[in-house]
């Protein structure tokens, strides 16, 4: 039974304020990067807003860090607003967030298709119109693992968005147009899939509870990144199991031509050490050439996460030059650094 | 013709607060039912979202039953998140401008405003009866309380009913399959779960007839 005194596995304080504290902590560790709007709970890019650039914003739950606020700075995003764990955040923060960084040309909005996102950041939309700001939302929908009919609240946005937040963001920084950019995150939900799996449940800090209970030796299969849990439940496979199952999802979604380049995403959940992960791209790696596809660029890593689950998620996103280009463009985030 | 009630914007308040306490109280369950098939998060949610409706509902002491429903939907928009933030924030907002301007309200105004919280989830939300979410509670017991508006009943009758409605609603919603919403994402493993939002509906409705039972 829980007494006063019991202790959760996690290095927090008190339940209810482990998303404050936590954005707080982040702000503090890159203070040349961004900073943190208490009032508000807003991530905002430190030199913002940035006059004459597009600026492009993200939300969601918390939970999944380094999403969406460890993407913050210059070449990904201006802003994040963080919700409660797994609960989307409300327009309050979302407007605040348009207000702070409206260079001027426009802001977008980067939404993950879930229910509750999209209404939130639809109302924020709808305010900030009324303020006479030009936002475009666009929403990623990238999860093969639901089906897009009229019986879901069609296919999540997963690890797309990761791809899709540096890319557009790259895009704004170079000095796109508003259109331009909105058309370069568009391309990438367009041509990405994604597909994930997990081997534990998760514990979000206020209820303390598993979201769900997953025996040993069994694995959720076609997870969204909420810690739902998945389509069907199998018996936990091998790496290379597991790589037949995703890759096979994604490519047959995906259907790129014979020869295409492709950027593979090799994502972990929380609780599975890079040691696997790299692993496992090595499996999904060989799978792509096989096929006749050539991963010529790649992320390996924890980057949209549920809390401590241990799983895996495979996003692939067909390029062209541009996209190439965009994604070596140079970043500086708290979790993507490279060139410039 | 049953005895005209009037109710007024203490009916409004009490009303909140009683969803409040109830919300409160059933937090646990209302988590374990969104931990089968969403994230776990609903019970937590209300709860932090009636809490703050109740608390800016006590630093307005004047305000007209509209004016009121309408500060506990923006709140509730404010502070909820998820679905539930803005599908019951315009809710009670719509419901809130049905209620209009005056000083107090009647049942053909209640069943009125209730209609435009139905119309308002509809319309945002995109989801029908039978899709295994809030209006599953909602539509029936709205149309309870149509019905027992054109028969004359009493409040406590019209609103019992509405309650009555509300719940079977709810149980009806266990052997659906879920198709809006994040239950949805699990498809056929959604069905033999009662829906959460469905059920906070019905603990909303509940709370509806014991605020105007105790309405002298």
């Amino acid at each position: 039974m829980a007494t006063a005194t019991r202790r959760m596995r996690k290095i927090i304080n008190e339940p209810d304020q482990v998303v404050k504290e936590s954005l707080a902590g982040l702000a503090a560790s890159v203070p040349d990067i961004l900073r943190y709007d208490v009032g508000n709970q807003i991530l905002v890019r430190a030199d913002a807003p940035v006059k004459g650039k597009v600026a492009l914003i993200s939300g969601g739950g918390s939970g999944h860090e380094p999403l969406h606020g460890g993407f913050v700075g210059k070449g990904m995003l201006d802003a994040a607003c963080p919700g409660e764990v797994f609960t989307s955040p409300v327009p309050d923060q979302m407007l605040a967030a348009t207000k702070a960084v409206d260079g001027g040309a426009g802001v977008i909005h980067i939404v993950k298709n879930y229910t509750g996102d999209v209404l939130n950041f639809k109302m924020a939309a709808d305010e900030a119109a009324e303020d006479g700001i030009k936002v475009e939302a666009i929403v990623i929908d990238d999860d093969v693992a639901v089906q897009d009919s009229l019986y879901t609240a069609g296919r999540r946005g997963v690890g797309a968005t990761v791809i899709a937040e540096k890319m557009g963001g790259a895009a704004a920084e170079r000095g796109d147009s508003l259109e331009a950019v909105v058309s370069v995150i568009k391309q990438v939900n367009a041509r990405g899939r994604s597909f994930g799996i997990a081997l534990s449940s998760c514990i979000p800090p206020a209820s303390g509870n598993p979201i769900f209970d997953l025996p040993e030796g069994e694995m959720e299969v076609g997870i969204g990144i909420h810690g739902e849990p998945g389509r069907r439940r199998a018996p936990l496979g091998s790496a290379a199991e597991i790589a037949d199952i995703m890759v096979e999802a994604v490519t047959s979604d995906l259907a790129a031509k014979s020869g295409a380049n492709v950027l593979t995403f090799v994502n972990g959940m929380g609780g599975t050490p890079l040691l696997e992960l790299y692993l496992l791209y090595g499996e999904v790696d060989k799978r792509l050439r096989a096929l006749g596809l050539n991963p010529i660029r790649n992320l390996v890593g924890s980057y949209i996460t549920s809390l401590e689950m241990a799983g895996a998620s495979l996003t692939v996103v067909e390029l062209d030059d541009n996209l190439t280009a965009l994604w070596d463009a140079p970043v500086h985030t708290a979790a993507l650094r490279w060139g410039g | 013709m049953a005895v005209a009630i009037a109710m007024d914007a203490q009916t409004v308040t009490a009303w909140m607060n009683e969803i409040a306490a109830s919300v409160r109280a059933e937090r646990d369950y209302l988590v374990q039912l969104d931990a089968a098939i969403g994230d776990g998060d609903h019970g937590i949610n209300l709860n932090r979202g009636f809490d703050a409706v109740t608390l800016a509902l006590s630093t307005e002491p004047d305000g007209t039953p509209g004016k009121l429903l309408i500060l506990s939907g923006k709140t509730l928009v404010s502070t909820v998140g998820g679905a539930s933030g803005p599908l019951w924030g315009s809710a009670l907002r719509k419901a809130g401008r049905a209620l209009g301007d005056g000083p107090t309200f009647d049942l053909a105004q209640l069943v009125d405003a209730m209609a435009a919280a139905l119309a308002s989830i509809q319309d945002l939300g995109a989801a029908v009866p039978g899709d295994k979410t809030m209006v599953d509670a909602l539509e029936p017991a709205v149309t309870a309380m149509r019905e027992g508006l054109a028969r004359g009943a009493s409040s406590g009758e019209m609103l019992r009913s509405a309650a009555e409605a509300a719940e079977a609603g709810m149980r009806a919603t266990i052997p659906m399959q879920a198709r809006k919403g994040r239950a949805s994402y699990l498809g056929e493993r959604s069905i033999g779960h009662q829906d959460p939002g469905a059920t906070s509906t019905a603990l909303i409705m509940r709370a509806l007839e014991r605020t105007v039972a105790s309405t002298p």
